[in-house]
């Protein structure tokens, strides 16, 4: 999730690089966890894996993302209808965005130019230019779009619809949508392989993720998940993000409260590990020996040691947790 | 052999009845005409567990949200809708509706109108108003779905609620009326169930005779016993609705007032229910009801069926009951139908108007197959006998 490419002159008009001037601190050693009921940020100290303070924010914030530079941390604000920029080192908001209505998730173009952002209330995804602010596009897509992706190039944004199980793939030029895939049911969010041939696609009611080709727009395999002592209907998949070696993905199970490893290369898991309650977005810290996994059930982040597959702490961070991004 | 043959000939029978590339879809919605629930002085009145406003509008709004699949379905719906005076007229109107093409219809009538009338159809009724449990056990019909929960089920998720707060001590206030009568028996079969100890149970009455006014007094209702919490059975609601904080002890009320279990509320805040309620409050102009939720899930249920090829009423019937069929209610489990009564299982939503208070089943609540068959008729009771 964290995008560490270097300040370009084409954000420089956001405020990049006076804020890079302003503020020289990087890697601030934090995590932060996005509150959905508190309007505010948790931060926890990533080597004491203890709370070192919170942010406040817009209203609802949900998906973050750094902006080129990382240091400036883009935060969606479902009911504030923008983005909050925080300067994750002076732990304070230093500007916005609007969004349009209920933005949920978000993700930007391989230059830093554009957010595409997924509007649950229009069932659309905006294309918002980051340098004059302004939405530029609105794409109509499946009701209650939520996960988007930008293809490594920059060409495609695929996005899901939770009412349309669909995987809606974007052309974010033209503003048009080249194709639907189907899905399993109420998709919810992605992650690229590391070749960038296959898109991962949780489905939270199909318990199950879907693999699609990017080459052939199709979906390719799907994996059901089991856990032991789990029924079916309580395996719910949402957030997910491949290791830094590409050979696993960690696979959120919702309110089965576990995470699964699953092998890339078999599609088969092979760990299972015990967090809180509806593991919801996963995140891990920048060597990925630690997976961060906010609980969004019981107000807590779980963070794992991924090498041993064991849980070793439980933060409480804010009420309703619904992603962390590690800035170690 | 017998698959390969049923599918060679429904594919014979959908190219001699289909247009090649699109397929028109007629969706059957039967209220009651003059509906009294929906007199504006009533419904302002804003009683638990009642209705906002016409069905249709929930039907509407799911079709509206399903645009983009029945796009890539290649499929096109059409909503015939009827209203009935009574039950003979139902049941011509019922009649009307499947000889005009409809695959499935979407019902808001009272428990002895769909009685009389529905023996008549074959095509599956999906019933979005009506807990009567009368129509999922003696009555049931193989046709005949219920996306409304029962009041046994709410029944059960109150009970569930107060077992899982140790609130077992419970006195019963209940109506005189012959609705009240049928609910208090429910009533009092779920406080069994779930091991809670009725202390007493009282009659009020809202009377026009000054003579019966104790009855009415919720003071003297409530005195000179113990207990942990009120339940009050109420069918009209004018005396449940005032009920809470007027009790001699301080104690919470439940059942039709305080506290009470609902499929909807439009309130709630979890599982993405706050874009299905605002995406109604913008389509209709009201906030979305229970029976509106009802009538939105059978729609989509009919959808559903329709994207898996199921475009004759035989095959959507089929496609209802196959054990993968589920469908996202926005409750936060899959939700699907139960194969003895053909009723949707559903977590309810317990709450006092104001928020959503608790979900049922309750935590700790358990079943050897699936926890949501804790609330209603559960299989091996076996009381509705046609499959």
């Amino acid at each position: 999730m964290i995008s560490r490419r270097p300040c370009r002159a084409a954000v420089a008009a956001l405020g990049c690089a006076a804020l890079v001037s302003a503020v020289q601190a990087k890697d601030t050693g934090m995590a932060f966890v996005s509150s959905e009921k508190d309007n505010a940020l948790a931060i926890i100290d990533v080597k004491s894996l203890t709370v070192a303070g919170t942010i406040p924010t817009c209203k609802r914030p949900r998906h973050m993302q750094f902006l080129p530079g990382a240091t400036t941390l883009m935060v969606a604000c479902g009911d504030s209808n923008r983005a909050d920029l925080i300067d994750v080192a002076a732990r304070k908001v230093i500007g916005n965005i609007p969004l349009g209505d209920d933005p949920e998730a978000f993700d930007l173009s391989p230059d830093g130019r554009f957010a595409y952002v997924s509007n649950e209330e229009d069932g659309a995804l905006n294309v918002v230019d980051l340098t004059s602010k302004k939405i530029i596009k609105s794409v109509p897509v499946g009701k209650e779009p939520e996960g988007v992706k930008v293809s490594p190039d920059g060409t495609r944004v695929y996005v899901t619809s939770e009412v349309a199980n669909m995987v809606h793939v974007i052309d974010p030029v033209a503003g048009k949508v080249l194709k639907n895939i189907q899905v399993g049911k109420r998709p919810r969010r992605f992650a690229l392989s590391a070749d960038g041939g296959e898109l991962w696609v949780t489905s939270e009611l199909g318990a199950s993720v879907s693999i699609i080709s990017t080459r052939d727009l199709a979906v390719v395999h799907t994996i059901n998940f089991e856990v032991k002592g789990m029924r079916p209907d309580d395996i719910t998949p949402v957030g997910l993000t491949l290791a830094r070696d590409g050979k696993t993905m960690f696979v959120a199970l919702g309110r089965a409260s576990h995470v699964a490893f699953v092998d890339v290369a078999s599609r088969k898991t092979n760990n299972l590990v015990l967090v809180g309650k509806r593991a919801w977005n996963v995140a891990l810290n920048r060597d990925g020996s630690r997976l961060f996994v906010a609980n969004g059930l019981s107000d807590d982040v779980t963070v794992i040691d991924v090498a041993q597959a064991k849980a070793i702490k439980t933060v409480p961070v804010g009420r309703v947790p619904y992603m962390v991004v590690v800035d170690d | 052999m017998q698959r390969r043959a049923n599918w060679i000939l429904a594919l014979a029978l959908g190219l001699c009845a289909l247009p090649l590339h699109a397929a028109n879809l007629t969706i059957g919605v039967l209220t009651r005409a003059d509906d009294e629930r929906l007199d504006p002085r009533r419904v302002e009145l804003g009683y638990p567990g009642q209705p906002g406003g016409p069905l249709g509008q929930a039907v509407d709004v799911a079709i509206k949200e399903s645009q983009f699949e029945l796009d890539a379905a290649k499929l096109t719906v059409k909503v015939d809708a009827a209203a009935a005076r009574d039950a003979a007229d139902a049941r011509t109107l019922m009649q009307r509706l499947e000889k005009e093409g409809a695959v499935a219809i979407v019902l808001d009538l009272p428990a002895d109108w769909i009685v009389r009338a529905a023996p008549a159809i074959r095509v599956p009724m999906l019933n979005a108003g009506e807990p009567d449990d009368v129509l999922r056990a003696g009555q049931c019909l193989p046709n005949l779905l219920h996306t409304y929960p029962s009041e046994r089920m709410r029944a059960d998720a109150v009970a569930q609620m107060l077992a899982s707060r140790r609130w077992s001590r419970v006195l019963l206030l209940h109506g005189t009326t012959q609705d009240d009568t049928t609910r208090l028996a429910t009533v009092q079969a779920s406080i069994k169930r779930f091991g809670l100890k009725p202390v007493a149970t009282r009659p009020f009455k809202l009377s026009a005779d000054p003579r019966e006014r104790d009855l009415a007094n919720p003071l003297l209702l409530t005195a000179n016993v113990e207990y942990d919490v009120v339940w009050v059975v109420d069918s009209d609601g004018e005396f449940a609705r005032l009920l809470p904080y007027r009790i001699s002890l301080p104690r919470p009320v439940v059942g039709d007032g305080g506290l009470f279990a609902v499929a909807w509320a439009p309130n709630f805040e979890r599982f993405g229910a706050p874009q299905l309620a605002r995406r109604f409050q913008r389509g209709v102009g009201r906030p979305m009801t229970g029976q509106d939720w009802a009538a939105w899930i059978a729609t989509k249920s009919i959808l559903q069926a329709a994207f898996d090829k199921a475009l004759t009423p035989a095959a959507q019937l089929k496609a209802f009951v196959q054990p993968g069929f589920t469908l996202d209610g926005f409750k936060g489990v899959r939700l699907s139908f139960r194969a003895w009564d053909r009723q949707l299982r559903q977590p309810l939503l317990l709450t006092d108007g104001q928020g959503v208070i608790a979900l049922a089943p309750a935590e700790g609540i358990l079943h050897p197959t699936n926890v949501l068959d804790t609330l209603g008729a559960d299989a091996p009771e076996g009381l509705c006998k046609t499959r």
